[in-house]
């Protein structure tokens, strides 16, 4: 069934009667070529051009819960291409470009939104570290534009011009990033993967691989043993803990990382804003909640929840950047598992077990990145050779000294 | 107006009149009102708009948990959106507008969406708005947008100030209703530590709200004899007004105080609203149980509202929504409901009870087995049309229904770590689960127990079981005799028949179609169902609206409302605000702001600062007939050349290093070696990470055999102590050393240029020799200055110039300043700043953090020889794959630029002439640069392919984000004096 | 959360700064042969347990221990807490 605004007035005039299932709720077949486990986005994602573009039939997505209920849907919607480094500005990129067209591949409407990712900055140092920035986009084909002092006020007069601790000097604006309706794309991928014949199995946790001669051959799962002739993993936030069962040790480990709703506002806050010095990034739905997080907790944790010094620390981020939000009331508050890499870009690579593949260490970057990782994810599922927007994301670049370290950090996850 | 549905008694003080206005009317009311039971008393019923159809709604509710009147309260600066009107505390002046209708409330324009619903339905926007593809950004997006949100922002900023802080207690008690008082009575007695919390301004919960005895006393009287007993604890603290909005982890409770906002404005200097970080040995929630209702068509008219609510407003506020009423109910707490409206004499027409074997409470018409099929009325109830238990069909008029579906135990905190609810049949609802937060145990109705004395009891047993687990004994109290009726009830969700829409969720405009739908479309997980529907996503986070859903898509799917699950209760429990949370750390107070000794002697010379993290150092100093920063600049970078200039440089990290095992501590620290630095001498070091990349360069001075002094970048001085530590502590606790960190011990100041040596020998005390052959390049010394005072001197040079630093003792360093200023006259001695200290770096090559930026290694730097392969060391292994040194990675370069007008932009990137202007052919970056004036010309340090190997090569320096490009010439990064021979003068 | 610190008693963890598992530690030493290998497990593997962690956390706004700290990652608890400079020294003993 197609989805338009025809469908929708002759469905309104009958009653509704005719909408069908997004997608099915088949029973899991006892072997497919291709196993994704994970349903999440990037998941999600992997299994619409593994059918659609690379035209694999038989597959299947293996969701432990129900479909878009890891990070894909808890987190602050945000798409943005304004990465510095070689190894991941082509992917970023490349997922924008995707995120572009995206409503029109899915007959979806994912309510992407390219109102703009304003990052402001506050001293010489940083104008100069954002120049580095912004012209690597440009180099990359993303858009940029270094704004003075003015130039923000400009675009937001409500930031705290006159009495702020760290001043404000100038921003780095890239107007194609923006945000989409996060939920809807978790559903719009799993609808035309759907169509396209993927079976989209929930509540069918996998409890581990069954590996012979070096090679995967299948998965136990809570509705049994499913044979599988490739099987890509997607579960970040999970990683370490699905790998495991296939005997791997990732260099990622698990941080959760906070966010925020307030309470419907009418829209003030045009794009995406972040503060250069302090955490606090924000935006503003469509339904008119500000949505906005800062650091992570910074532990180790699978808990799903944060603690008040991270939400103390957001506000006062918020409070210092634009004043004006102080009466403003935040509704929810929640956390998610994320998986932080040793340097803070991800992975997309084959494994050392034969027909097992990895896709995670997204950080806290993963959604942006949604359709550019499926479609790379599928493109070595299908290809056994990397995409080339993805050729960096190995996981032996550890051992060549191929860091991807946008922050520069080093090998501290909560750092990143 | 003249309160015309106000009602006799009530806890509310008739001696006093409190002047008001709502959409600009002037209403009057009394202390102890809220918002809402003042407008009710006036006949007002009308109170909001809903989200997306914009229907007229009134007040639903008597509690925090309203999702239909919203309002703007106060105005200006002060306005605060979305504000419920149900617990705004009434105050002389209060302005209060109503939200999201335009041009006024009782006729909006976007009420047209009403029309609209049948294609306004669940999810209808993933179907649609897709073409043409550009319409959804230039066309549709705004639509939506223009009627997002309720609220507005004043966009001024909060006016008011805010606090934080800590409280700690034995027993934290979360609210002041029988249960929780019953808790704080038998705490206190016991000697407890107690905090008893509640949201309200008058402590009693429903004791408030009903006309029960206990031991036969009206419950407010014996309300207020406990508060007095309590008041009178000094181990107790009752806090009215503070709402605990979260369950954290290790006891930790988010708590907000709304000190002030009972007032017209917070007095001088008084925080508008405190937040509290409550650390609790245990802690008890008593927060009750929220009514619910029952979906029939057009349930949302004005003058719906929960049976309970109506109850307390005739009750404690002596209101009512209309002076004839109706109730409908599935248990006796309507008919509760009907016999107190009644004895207050306000004429109940009907009580429509779905239980064919309902009794009468009171004299009033019952209609047992029957349902309401409709309501009518549009800015408010007129009407209601009865399905009666014999299938006949009856109309009552009436202004105002009480509905109560039943009583959802409150467990929202005690699932805020993730615990998952369990179904009790008895009530028809969800109970707290078995893993409720560490500490947390529940009480009263919170945990089910709906009757006044099951209540008094839980809470004063559950107070002893959790002080007995942290040993303090209590004895449970014999409660006051109170009812303790069962509770009976038959579970009902929805109507099911008649025309029009039934609303579960009210603000959000989900109605039970819309459950309906979703699960037509797939969409059955109670996630999904959220999501897709925006069910339970209002201000009330679904207090009002997640039940009847839940029943509802349980009905469709043929599973338990327990199978069907519920979704995950997150803090807040109310919404709270930002500027609370942020409390004092906003404006220039955000973060504290640290200061050099010599800050107030830049000050009093006009120097403009810059800040350096949390520092503030002087940036340059102007003089006079300068109108140019550059003019400073290279003023200064010359007079460091030519003669002598001083800068602070107190914001260094210094980290003092003792100990028979220092030496061989540096050594592992450092990728170069340390371990035979002679007394007396000092040497530049390079420190890196584990991973191999260049974390932080300095220098350590050996003042003696066991003693060092390192400094590190600004920047860099606490994560580099943090790892100092790390490696003494973690992986050389054998070793004898011990570290301090003493930046802020000692003021210190670079002494460079020529003249450097001849001005420090006018301030040096005369024994020690400071001469070239005493005192070479590298050496350092503890010494005394005019006169005895201690110091530490050091010859070492960042510009490249004969150069020492000199610390003294912080409290000495304004002192130093001037002393160095007023004996340097002769030399012109003059001080610089920031930016003069960047062009004398570069001028000389010495990479800083631009250099040094976290992706370095020291191969990249030019440095791989520096790391010692002669002894381990941190980083040293992994500085040496492949990727960190091969020939073809970047090598720090010099640049100078071809076009002497031309500045060479920090942030440029670097290609190869002739090579198209893309990724592809990306060869390096610009990291530091600045106009050189002893040079003339701009130069600048960074990074390229194979930098080392392509010295003369001219390249392009792209700078396609500000639409410029230019040439420069590849140089080596040493600008002046290559061989290092001025600064061994 | 509150970390019990085993001289000073309960304090709030935002006295604390986090740096990872408690593995690090057990740094290899790097003039070995295959040093190369074990630093790479070192520096860049982890075994991210849901469940019972011990991890390393630095008392940056206090008396400057490093600690030991036994933490379940799922629910929060927190088990044991020791002076990484004991844990450290028992270690080199033990080998």
């Amino acid at each position: 069934m197609n989805y338009s605004g025809f469908r929708l007035i002759k469905e309104a005039l009958t009653g509704h009667r005719g909408w069908k299932p997004a997608w099915r709720d088949p029973e899991p077949k006892s072997r497919y070529d291709i196993v994704i486990i994970g349903g999440g986005g990037h998941g999600l994602a992997t299994a619409h051009y593994l059918a659609k573009v690379f035209g694999e039939a038989n597959i299947a997505v293996l969701e432990k819960g129900w479909i878009g209920s890891g990070n894909v849907g808890r987190n602050t919607t945000i798409i943005r291409s304004n990465y510095m480094l070689d190894g991941n500005e082509p992917l970023y990129e490349f997922s924008l470009k995707l995120w572009e067209g995206l409503e029109q591949d899915l007959n979806y409407n994912a309510m992407i939104s390219q109102r703009g990712v304003l990052n402001v900055l506050h001293s010489d140092a940083q104008r100069d570290a954002f120049r580095r920035r912004g012209n690597a986009m440009i180099l990359n084909g993303a858009d940029a534009e270094l704004l003075d002092a003015k130039g923000v006020r400009d675009m937001a007069p409500f930031l705290n011009f006159d009495n702020a601790r760290f001043s404000i000097k100038g921003g780095l604006l890239h107007r194609r990033g923006g945000t989409a309706r996060h939920d809807a794309v978790a559903w719009g991928y799993a609808r035309s993967a759907d169509r396209h014949g993927v079976d989209i199995i929930q509540n069918c946790e996998v409890t581990g691989f069954r590996i012979e001669d070096g090679a995967v051959q299948g998965v136990e799962t809570a509705r049994g043993y499913i044979g599988a002739g490739k099987i890509g993993v997607a579960v970040a936030g999970n990683s370490s803990r699905v790998m495991a069962t296939a005997g791997m040790r990732l260099p990622i480990e698990s941080h959760v990382l906070q966010a925020f709703v307030s309470e419907g506002l009418k829209p003030v806050v045009p794009g995406v804003i972040t503060f250069g010095a302090g955490h606090f990034y924000v935006s503003q739905s469509d339904k008119g909640g500000l949505v906005f997080g800062g650091d992570l907790d910074g532990y180790n944790s699978y808990a799903q929840r944060g603690g008040l010094p991270v939400v103390e620390d957001v506000c006062e981020g918020g409070m210092a950047l634009m004043p004006m939000i102080g009466r403003a009331r935040i509704l929810r508050m929640w956390g998610g598992v994320v998986d932080m890499s040793m340097d803070g870009s991800p992975f997309i690579d084959r494994t050392h077990i034969d027909r097992l593949y990895f896709n995670g260490g997204w950080n806290y970057g993963g959604f942006k990145a949604t359709p550019a990782s499926g479609y790379a994810f599928a493109h070595l599922l299908a290809t056994d050779t990397p995409h080339e927007t993805a050729a960096a994301y190995r996981l032996d670049r550890f051992g060549r000294g191929a860091m991807i370290d946008e922050k520069g950090v080093g090998a501290q996850p909560n750092l990143h | 107006m003249t309160q015309t549905n106000r009602l006799d008694g009530g806890l509310i003080d008739r001696s006093e009149t409190l002047n008001f206005t709502f959409d600009g009317k002037d209403i009057q009311g009394h202390p102890g009102d809220t918002l809402a039971s003042a407008l009710l008393a006036n006949d007002v019923r009308l109170m909001g708009r809903s989200f997306k159809y914009h229907r007229p709604r009134g007040v639903f509710s008597a509690g925090s948990e309203e999702p239909n009147a919203l309002v703007e309260l106060r105005s200006g600066a002060a306005r605060e959106p979305n504000t419920r009107a149900t617990v705004a505390e009434l105050f002389d002046g209060l302005e209060a507008t109503s939200q999201n209708r335009w041009p006024s409330l009782s006729s909006d324009v976007m009420a047209v969406n009403d029309l609209l619903s049948q294609f306004l339905t669940a999810g209808f926007y993933y179907k649609t708005f897709m073409w043409p593809k550009s319409f959804w950004e230039k066309v549709y997006e705004p639509i939506i947008r223009r009627a997002a949100g309720l609220g507005s922002l004043s966009m001024e900023p909060d006016p008011d100030a805010y606090d934080r802080g800590f409280l700690h207690c034995d027993l934290l008690v979360i609210g002041a209703g029988p249960a929780g008082l019953s808790a704080a009575l038998t705490a206190g007695r016991a000697g407890a530590e107690v905090i008893l919390a509640d949201e309200d301004f008058a402590p009693g919960g429903r004791l408030n709200a009903e006309t029960y005895a206990l031991d036969n006393e009206p419950a407010a009287d014996w309300v207020g004899t406990a508060l007095a007993e309590l008041l009178e604890m000094p181990n107790l603290r009752l806090m009215t007004r503070t709402t605990v909005f979260g369950a954290f982890d290790h006891g930790v409770y988010g708590a907000m105080e709304r000190v002030t906002d009972h007032l017209v404005s917070p007095p001088e200097g008084a925080p508008r609203q405190t937040h509290w970080k409550i650390t609790a040995q245990r802690a008890l929630h008593c927060a009750g149980a929220i009514e619910r209702g029952i979906a029939f068509a057009n349930n949302d008219r004005p003058g719906v509202m929960l049976a309970g609510a109506m109850r307390a407003y005739a009750n404690r506020w002596a209101a009512t929504a209309d002076q004839t009423v109706a109730v409908f109910t599935n248990n006796d707490d309507g008919h509760r409901t009907a016999r107190d409206l009644l004895a207050k004499g306000v004429n109940v027409a009907a009580v429509v009870d779905i239980r064919p074997d309902a009794q009468a409470m009171g004299d009033y018409p019952l209609f047992a087995g029957a349902k309401v099929l409709n309501a009518k009325g549009r800015l408010g109830l007129a009407e209601i049309e009865v399905r009666l238990a014999d299938g006949g069909q009856t109309t009552v008029s009436c202004g105002a229904l009480g509905v109560s579906g039943g009583w959802n135990p409150n467990i929202s905190l005690s699932c805020h770590h993730r615990g998952r609810p369990v179904w009790d049949d008895r009530i028809a609802a969800f109970l707290p689960g078995p893993t409720p937060p560490a500490g947390l145990k529940i009480a009263g109705a919170a945990a089910g127990e709906f009757s006044t004395h099951g209540a008094l009891k839980s809470g004063a047993a559950q107070a002893v079981a959790a002080l007995s687990e942290i040993g303090v004994s209590a004895t449970e109290p014999e409660p006051p005799r109170s009812e303790d009726a069962p509770f009976s009830i038959t579970p009902f969700w929805h109507v099911g028949e008649g025309k029009g829409r039934a609303w579960l969720d009210l603000q959000n405009d989900v109605t039970v179609k819309d459950v309906k739908l979703a699960h037509q479309e797939g969409f059955r997980s109670v996630e999904h169902l959220k999501r897709y529907t925006t069910l339970g996503m209002a201000t009330d986070q679904g207090k009002t609206s997640n039940m009847g859903a839940l029943a509802v898509m349980a009905e469709m799917t043929g599973q338990t409302i327990a199978e069907t699950g519920t979704t995950i209760f997150r803090p807040p429990y109310t919404p709270v605000a930002i500027a609370a949370l942020a409390g004092r750390a906003r404006d220039d107070a955000f973060r504290p702001v640290r200061r050099t000794p010599s800050h107030y002697w830049a000050e009093e010379q006009g120097a403009a600062f810059v800040e350096s993290g949390q520092w503030l150092r002087s940036q340059y100093f102007p003089r006079k007939g300068e109108t140019h920063w550059r003019q400073s600049v290279d003023r200064e970078a010359l007079a460091v050349r030519k003669s002598v200039g001083v800068c602070d440089v107190t914001t260094l990290g210094k980290v003092d290093v003792q100990g028979e095992d220092a030496a061989t501590f540096l050594n592992l620290v450092y990728c170069n070696g340390f371990a035979k630095l002679a007394v007396g001498k000092t040497r530049y070091g390079l420190m890196l990470r584990e991973d191999g990349i260049a974390m932080d360069d300095g220098t350590a001075a050996r003042l003696a055999e066991d003693h060092f002094v390192v400094t590190t970048t600004t920047a860099n001085a606490v994560p580099v102590y943090r790892h100092m530590e790390f490696v003494r502590q973690c992986l050389r606790p054998d070793l004898d050393v011990q570290l301090i960190s003493t930046t802020e011990a000692w003021a210190q100041y670079a002494v460079a240029g020529p003249n450097s040596r001849k001005l420090l020998q006018k301030i040096i005390d005369p024994e020690y020799d400071i001469s070239n052959e005493g005192f070479p390049f590298m050496a350092c010394a503890e010494i005394t200055i005019c006169g005895g005072l201690r110091a530490r001197l050091f010859r070492i040079s960042f510009s490249g110039e004969l150069a020492y630093e000199i610390a003294v003792p912080t409290r000495y360093g304004d002192a130093l300043m001037r002393r160095l200023m007023e004996e340097g006259r002769e030399f012109d001695v003059t001080p610089y700043g920031t930016e003069a200290l960047s062009v004398l770096r570069i001028e000389k090559g010495h990479a800083a953090g631009a250099e040094l930026n976290g992706q370095i290694s020291p191969s990249h730097l030019g440095m791989a020889r520096m790391v010692s392969t002669k002894k381990d060391s941190i980083g040293a292994v992994m500085s040496r794959r492949d990727g960190l040194c091969v020939a073809e990675s970047y090598r720090m370069i010099g640049l100078e630029a071809e076009d002497p007008d031309k500045s060479l932009p920090a942030g440029a990137h670097l290609i190869a002439e002739g090579d198209a202007i893309d990724a592809a052919h990306d060869q390096g970056w610009i990291t530091s640069a600045a106009y050189s004036p002893h040079l003339g010309k701009s130069i600048g340090l960074g990074f390229l392919k194979r930098g080392d190997a392509r010295e003369g090569e001219v390249i392009l320096v792209a700078n396609p984000l500000q639409g410029e490009s230019s040439r420069a010439r590849v140089v080596a990064p040493h600008f002046i004096d290559p061989k290092g021979e001025r600064l061994r003068a | 959360m509150i970390i019990t610190h085993p001289i000073l008693g309960p304090r709030d963890a935002s006295e604390f700064t986090y740096l990872g598992d408690a593995s690090l530690i057990d740094r290899p030493d790097g003039m070995n042969e295959g040093a190369a290998e074990a630093f790479l497990d070192y520096v860049y593997l982890r075994d991210n347990p849901a469940g019972e962690h011990r991890e390393l956390w630095y008392h940056e706004q206090g008396d400057r221990s490093w600690l030991v700290v036994t933490r379940d990652t799922v629910t929060h608890e927190v088990t044991k807490v020791e002076l990484a400079c004991d844990v450290a020294l028992a270690a080199r003993s033990a080998t």
